[in-house]
């Protein structure tokens, strides 16, 4: 579900990013750092674990498939919503970087559709009420199934509106949505099976390591829910005014499109507008304009100035950095 | 090699990388890292049509990836996760954008276009992450984002978490190793060893993460790391590259210089 940087527009990836901070922001505050110390080498382990564990196939019974484990909810019972929230954007950010599994300007998106769901939505909102009147096997089940189930179909949504308001796909939202909801259906079912496995061995064997295990480690009382629900609400109508203004701001009709390329909502043969805008930025910077090849409506058009444009760029960016290397070598020497 | 191998394989590799001798790994981190995201910002604004305009912003990572002396071969294998999905999502605009445009006398899909111009996107900017990582060592890039101001708590344990993932990995691969020889022709975890398997690493890590804070504490850690900020000095070479590329960037996004190069190179040709 990691969305990649080509498939978010600026005013959408900033848009994510401002929520994502926000709710980080939010977290380190709740976290409580300062006065326990010991948080943040558990919560980079605890990270790493995660990391490590989603490598591991699970054989999904009657199938000949294999699933594997996201994380959200994993550690939103092992650490809470709030520290598990700030360990899953350092999980994103090395899928990110080091295995291009995401993006710089996707994470604000991923840490949204991923974290934010998994570890707010799943632990304060799933985990929590479920959990208030003591733990057993079957709550634990339930609550990771119904956690994982309802994170992921939040978090496919928003990669939906997400992809959507990007501009990017001319998928009809019906045909995007009825693709991606199912997929993370079952993705979320298997998900929730391995999370609640995961987590019923721990409560067998260590039981004081979930979260809501004791009054000790749930100390934020009972306003939290409401908060939760109001933060909830202003991200929502956040969210729902930016990224339709964005999403505006990006109407995917043909005709603004051609229009901006051409000039006119109308579309005329090789005179193309692409080679008209270039010719006049051309001549208004005075770059040489007797030079630019004369006829070219007829002859050559837009496609052979970008294909003959890209090659020189790149036979001079290449001959620089040998020229630069060239010169440096014998600085050197 | 197996999954987890590869994984391990590639965080030594762009560890070896990231701290080598070369010229564009001198430079300041926070410049890297600032003009990273800066061209990803300002290669995923070009509009989906623009294919010409999109292949210009080829400039930066051709340039960094020279200097930097780093494999092709390498930095294509950083494409399998992204190309499939990025190629998933854009092969589908030609049947829903059934629009044309006419371009030099041919009849052009708009749908085709964006696919294009999707795909060189998705490519240039995982190009462009990886030449920041491939040159910058995470200790240095923890270094910038405190610069940035993001939380200590997130920077911090984001590098022990970049720090024990190779040991978890580790341990993760004799785990299932033992698993799979116990199991032959089993394609993954049976589901009943889902729990005992995955709860024990995790049993096994958390206790590690105290040894961990234990160890911390013994040598003086109190909250706060030390990170490289007083041995990273900032340059006027890194300041002169910043504008350099910062230049070369929007004289790229603002005008067809693809397209005005090409005009030219024609003009001649004819």
């Amino acid at each position: 579900m990691h969305m990649a940087d080509a498939l978010v527009a600026p005013a959408v990836a900033g848009t994510m990013y401002v929520c994502s901070a926000a709710a980080a922001a939010y977290s380190v505050k709740k976290v409580r750092l300062d006065t326990d110390t010991k948080k943040v080498p558990v919560m980079g382990i605890m990270g790493a674990f995660v990391f490590a564990a989603q490598m591991i196939n699970f054989t999904i019974p009657g199938t000949g498939s294999s699933g594997h484990l996201c994380g959200g909810m994993l550690l939103s019972a092992l650490l809470g919503p709030y520290a598990g929230f700030l360990t899953m954007i350092g999980v994103l950010l090395i899928q990110g970087l080091l295995f291009a599994d995401g993006g710089l300007l996707a994470l604000g998106c991923n840490v949204w559709n991923m974290a934010f769901y998994g570890c707010f939505i799943g632990s304060l909102l799933i985990w929590k009420p479920i959990m208030k009147k003591g733990m057993s096997k079957g709550k634990i089940a339930l609550a990771s199934v119904l956690g994982c189930v309802l994170t992921l179909q939040l978090g496919a949504f928003s990669v939906t509106l997400e992809t959507l308001a990007s501009g990017i796909t001319d998928l009809p939202f019906g045909a995007f949505v009825g693709v991606m909801q199912p997929i993370h259906l079952a993705i979320g079912l298997v998900e929730g099976l391995i999370t609640a496995a995961v987590l019923i061995f721990v409560y067998e064997a260590r039981p004081e390591l979930l979260f809501c295990s004791s009054e000790e480690e749930n100390p934020d009382g009972k306003l939290t829910f409401k908060k939760t629900m109001t933060v909830l609400a202003a991200a929502a109508v956040f969210i729902g005014g930016v990224l339709s203004l964005a999403a505006s701001s990006f109407p995917d009709g043909l005709e603004w499109s051609i229009e901006r390329l051409t000039g006119s909502t109308e579309i005329e043969g090789a005179a193309s507008g692409i080679y008209q805008t270039a010719a006049a930025i051309q001549e208004a910077s005075s770059v040489l304009p007797d030079y630019a090849f004369k006829g070219s409506e007829t002859v050559l058009g837009t496609t052979f100035s970008g294909i003959v444009g890209c090659l020189v760029v790149a036979v001079i960016c290449v001959g620089a950095c040998y020229l630069f290397k060239f010169f440096r070598k014998n600085k050197k020497a | 090699m197996s999954k987890i191998n590869n994984a391990i394989h590639e965080i030594h590799q762009i560890d070896t990388l990231s701290l080598r001798n070369q010229w564009v790994n001198q430079i300041h981190p926070l410049v890297k890292l600032v003009l990273t995201i800066i061209y990803i910002v300002l290669l995923v604004s070009f509009h989906k049509y623009d294919v010409a305009g999109t292949a210009g912003m080829m400039v930066y990572p051709i340039v960094v990836f020279i200097l930097a002396e780093l494999s092709f071969t390498d930095c294509l294998k950083r494409l399998k996760v992204v190309l499939p999905l990025v190629c998933f999502i854009g092969i589908l605009n030609p049947f829903f954008d059934k629009n044309y445009i006419i371009v030099s006398g041919i009849r052009v899909s708009a749908g085709v276009l964006s696919m294009i111009t999707l795909i060189i996107k998705g490519v240039f900017s995982v190009l462009a992450s990886y030449l920041l990582i491939a040159t910058t060592s995470v200790d240095k890039l923890c270094c910038a984002l405190r610069m940035l101001h993001i939380p200590r708590a997130i920077v911090t344990q984001f590098m022990l978490m970049y720090r024990y993932i190779s040991v978890l990995l580790e341990e993760t691969e004799r785990i299932t190793q033992a698993y799979v020889l116990r199991a032959p022709h089993q394609k993954g975890i049976h589901f009943k060893a889902w729990g005992s398997l995955v709860g024990q690493l995790l049993l096994r890590s958390m206790d590690r993460a105290n040894e961990v804070y234990d160890s911390m504490r013994l040598r003086g850690y109190q909250g706060d790391y030390g990170y490289l900020r007083n041995s990273l000095i900032f340059r006027w070479s890194d300041a002169l590259y910043f504008l350099f590329w910062i230049g070369i960037l929007v004289l790229f996004r603002l005008f067809p210089v693809i397209l005005v190069i090409g005009n030219l190179i024609g003009g001649f040709l004819i």
